[in-house]
C-alpha cells in the first residue's frame, strides 16, 4: 500500500502481529489435521487435546491406506484428472487461436457466446448432458468426467485468448507472408510463446478434476470406479470415530497439491490474477 | 515501343486485379482456418450447452425420469415447487448464505491483501499461509473442521473453553450450522486474496505520494485513493461469489451426508435441485428448479451490474 519509509517501528510490530494470528488462524487446522494423523485412537478423546501426540503412532499411515482402497481412488482420480487435462490443452488453445488471431466473421459472436455460456449455472445443462450420456451408455464410466473437455472449457477459451490478444500482430503476418501455414504458424510460433498460459490451464483444470466432487458423485457408481474425494466421503459416512485415519489419508490427499504448489507457484499466482483483473 | 506502355498498363491492371483476387482467396482461406480450429467449440457450445439449455427447459415442463419419459405437464412444476416448503427453505437457507458470506469475504479478502500489501519481512510467508487452504479439496476442508467444531473434543469449543465462553454445538443445531459453514468457506477464499492485491499493486504510487505532500493520514489515504482504485477487483469477486455462493454444493452436502440436517437448516437448493434430480429421479421438477435458479442468477447479476455506474471507478477509461 505504501512505501516501507512511511511504516514506523510500532506500525511493523503491529503489522506482525495481526498478520501472524491471522496466519496461525489459517494454518492451524493442517497442524491438527497432521497431529490427529498421528494420534492413537484412544488419545483422540482426551481432554484437554494436546498438540503433540505422547506416541507417535506412524502405524496410522499405511493403516490407512490399507482401510480404504487408496491406491486404487488414486489411480482412478490421476486418470480422469490426466485425461481432462490433455483433453483441454488439445482443444482450448485451438479455438482461443481462432478467436483471436484469425481475421473471420463468425470470431466475435462466438466470443460473445462464450462469454455468456461461462455465467451460466452448471446445474442448467447438468441433466440433459446426464440423460445424454446415460442414454449412450457412458454413466457408470469416467467418460463423461473427461470428454466434455475435448470439445472446449468456455473459462479457459476466455483465458488464452485474453492472452493470445497481447501477443504482437507482427508474429503471423510476417508467417503468413511467407506462405506459412495457419496450423504451422498455430504450432510452431503461437503455443511455444503461450507456455505459461498453457501452463496455468493445465493446472486449473487438473486441481479441478483432483478436487471435483459434483461431477464423480453424479456419473460414478460403482466402488471400484471411486475417485479419492468420493472415497473419502464414503469413508466419512462409514467411520467417522477413525479420525486418526481419516487425517491420514487428508495429509496424504493435501500434501501432494501443496508440492505442486510450491512447485508452480509462479504460474499459479500469475494465473489466479490473470483471471481477476484483465 | 509505344505498346510498351498499353501492355505495361494492362499487366499492371491485372496485377492489380490478380491481387484482389489473391484477397479474397485468401480471405477465404483464412475465414475456413478460422472455422476449422473454432470447430470443437462450436459443437460443444451446441452439444453442452445450448441443446441441454433448451431440453432442461423442456423437461421443466414434464414429469420426466429416468425410468419414464414422462408426459408434458405444462407449468405444474412451477407451481408445485411454490407449495414445496422444503423449496421455500433451500431458498432462504441459499440467501442467507450468499448475503452473508460474499461481504464477508469481500471485507476479509480486502482486509487481508491491505495486510498482505505493507512493506514488512515475510510477507512470502504469510502470504502462502493465507492461500494454501484453498488449494484444499472441499470434502477434506469439511472432514478437518468437522473435527476442529467437534462439540465435546473439538480444538474450537476447547479454546473458547479456556477463555471462558461455553462453545455452541455448531453444526448439530439449526441455529449454528450455517455460521458454522460460512466459517469453514472463509477459511478457504485464499485465491480471492490474491485477486485484491494484485490489484493493489496496480496503483501508482505517484497517488500516495501525492496524498502524502497534502497532508492525509493513512486512513484517507484507504478511503480516497485505494478502496476507490479497488472497486472493479471488488466487483468482479462479488460477480463470482455470488455465482458461486447460490450453487453451493459440494459443503453442505458432504458435511451431513446430503440430509441437510439439522432440520433442513443445511438443506441448500442445488443440494435440494440434486436430491430431486437424482435420489427421487424427479428430472423434470429438478429442471425446473435448474431454470429458477438460472432466472435468480441473472437478475441478481443485472442487478449487480445495474449498481455498478455508482460506485465502480475504472482508471484510466478512454
Amino acid at each position: 500500500m505504501e512505501s516501507s519509509s512511511r511504516l514506523s517501528v510500532i506500525q511493523k510490530t503491529l503489522a506482525h502481529i495481526i498478520l501472524l494470528v491471522i496466519g496461525l488462524f489459517f494454518l492451524s487446522p493442517f497442524l491438527w489435521m497432521v497431529s490427529t494423523s498421528l494420534k492413537a485412537n484412544s488419545e483422540l478423546f482426551n481432554w484437554p487435546p494436546k498438540w503433540i501426540p505422547s506416541t507417535l503412532v506412524w502405524s496410522n499411515y499405511p493403516d490407512a491406506i490399507n482401510y480404504i482402497p487408496f491406491f486404487k481412488y488414486l489411480s482412478n482420480s490421476l486418470l480422469i484428472a490426466g485425461l481432462a487435462t490433455a483433453a483441454v490443452l488439445l482443444s482450448c488453445p485451438l479455438v482461443a487461436y481462432s478467436l483471436a488471431r484469425i481475421p473471420w466473421k463468425g470470431s466475435k459472436p462466438l466470443f460473445g457466446a462464450t462469454l455468456i455460456v461461462m455465467m451460466m449455472p452448471y446445474q442448467v445443462t447438468m441433466i440433459p448432458i446426464f440423460i445424454t450420456f446415460k442414454n449412450i451408455g457412458w454413466v457408470g464410466s469416467n467418460i463423461p468426467l473427461w470428454l466434455p473437455a475435448l470439445f472446449g472449457v468456455p473459462f479457459y477459451i476466455f483465458l488464452l485468448r485474453q492472452f493470445f490478444m497481447g501477443l504482437p500482430k507482427e508474429l503471423e503476418d510476417a508467417a503468413r507472408i511467407d506462405g506459412a501455414s495457419e496450423l504451422r504458424i498455430y504450432s510452431r510460433i503461437m503455443l511455444p510463446l503461450c507456455k505459461p498460459a498453457l501452463l496455468t490451464i493445465a493446472l486449473f483444470q487438473f486441481m479441478g478434476s483432483w478436487k471435483d466432487y459434483q461431477g464423480p458423485l453424479i456419473y460414478l457408481s460403482d466402488e471400484s470406479q471411486y475417485t479419492l474425494m468420493l472415497g473419502m466421503q464414503a469413508f466419512k459416512s462409514q467411520h467417522s470415530a477413525e479420525w486418526q485415519l481419516m487425517m491420514a489419508t487428508l495429509v496424504m490427499i493435501t500434501f501432494p497439491i501443496m508440492v505442486l504448489y510450491f512447485l508452480v507457484q509462479k504460474a499459479f499466482i500469475r494465473g489466479i490474477t490473470f483471471t481477476g483483473i484483465k | 515501343m509505344a505498346d510498351i506502355g498499353t501492355t505495361a498498363a494492362t499487366s499492371s491492371a491485372t496485377i492489380v486485379n490478380k491481387r484482389n483476387k489473391k484477397a479474397t482467396k485468401f480471405e477465404r482461406k483464412l475465414a475456413l482456418y478460422g472455422l476449422l480450429f473454432a470447430s470443437p467449440w462450436i459443437l460443444g457450445l451446441l452439444a453442452f450447452n445450448v441443446y441441454p439449455l433448451l431440453a432442461s427447459a423442456y423437461y421443466s415442463f414434464t414429469t420426466y425420469s429416468i425410468l419414464e419419459p414422462g408426459k408434458f405437464v405444462g407449468f405444474d412444476n412451477y407451481a408445485t415447487l411454490f407449495k414445496d416448503d422444503i423449496f421455500w427453505k433451500s431458498i432462504s437457507n441459499t440467501l442467507y448464505y450468499t448475503f452473508i458470506f460474499v461481504p464477508l469475504s469481500i471485507v476479509q479478502g480486502v482486509a487481508l491483501a491491505m495486510l498482505l500489501n505493507l512493506r514488512i519481512k515475510g510477507q512470502g510467508i504469510y502470504r502462502t499461509l493465507l492461500f494454501i487452504p484453498s488449494l484444499v479439496p472441499e470434502i477434506a476442508t469439511v472432514i478437518i473442521w468437522l473435527w476442529l467444531l467437534n462439540p465435546q473434543f473439538g480444538l474450537v469449543n476447547f479454546w473458547l473453553d479456556k477463555i471462558g465462553i461455553s462453545g455452541p454445538p455448531w453444526i448439530g443445531s439449526e441455529t449454528w450450522s450455517k455460521p458454522s459453514l460460512i466459517l469453514m468457506s472463509l477459511w478457504g477464499t485464499g485465491q480471492a486474496v490474491v485477486i485484491y492485491l494484485a490489484g493493489l499493486q496496480d496503483v501508482p504510487q505517484d497517488y500516495y505520494d501525492a496524498a502524502h505532500v497534502d497532508g492525509a493520514n493513512g486512513w484517507q489515504r484507504m478511503r480516497t485513493i485505494t478502496l476507490p482504485l479497488l472497486t472493479p477487483v471488488i466487483f468482479f469477486n462479488m460477480i463470482m461469489g455470488m455465482i458461486g455462493a447460490l450453487q453451493n454444493f459440494v459443503l453442505p452436502y458432504t458435511l451431513t451426508n446430503g440430509q441437510g440436517t439439522p432440520a433442513n437448516s443445511m438443506m441448500f437448493y442445488v443440494m435440494y435441485l440434486y436430491t430431486n434430480g437424482f435420489a427421487y429421479l424427479k428430472m423434470g421438477y429438478a429442471s425446473a428448479m435448474a431454470w429458477i435458479l438460472f432466472i435468480i442468477v441473472v437478475v441478481l447479476t443485472t442487478v449487480i451490474f445495474a449498481t455498478q455506474k455508482r460506485w465502480v471507478h475504472y482508471q484510466g477509461r478512454e
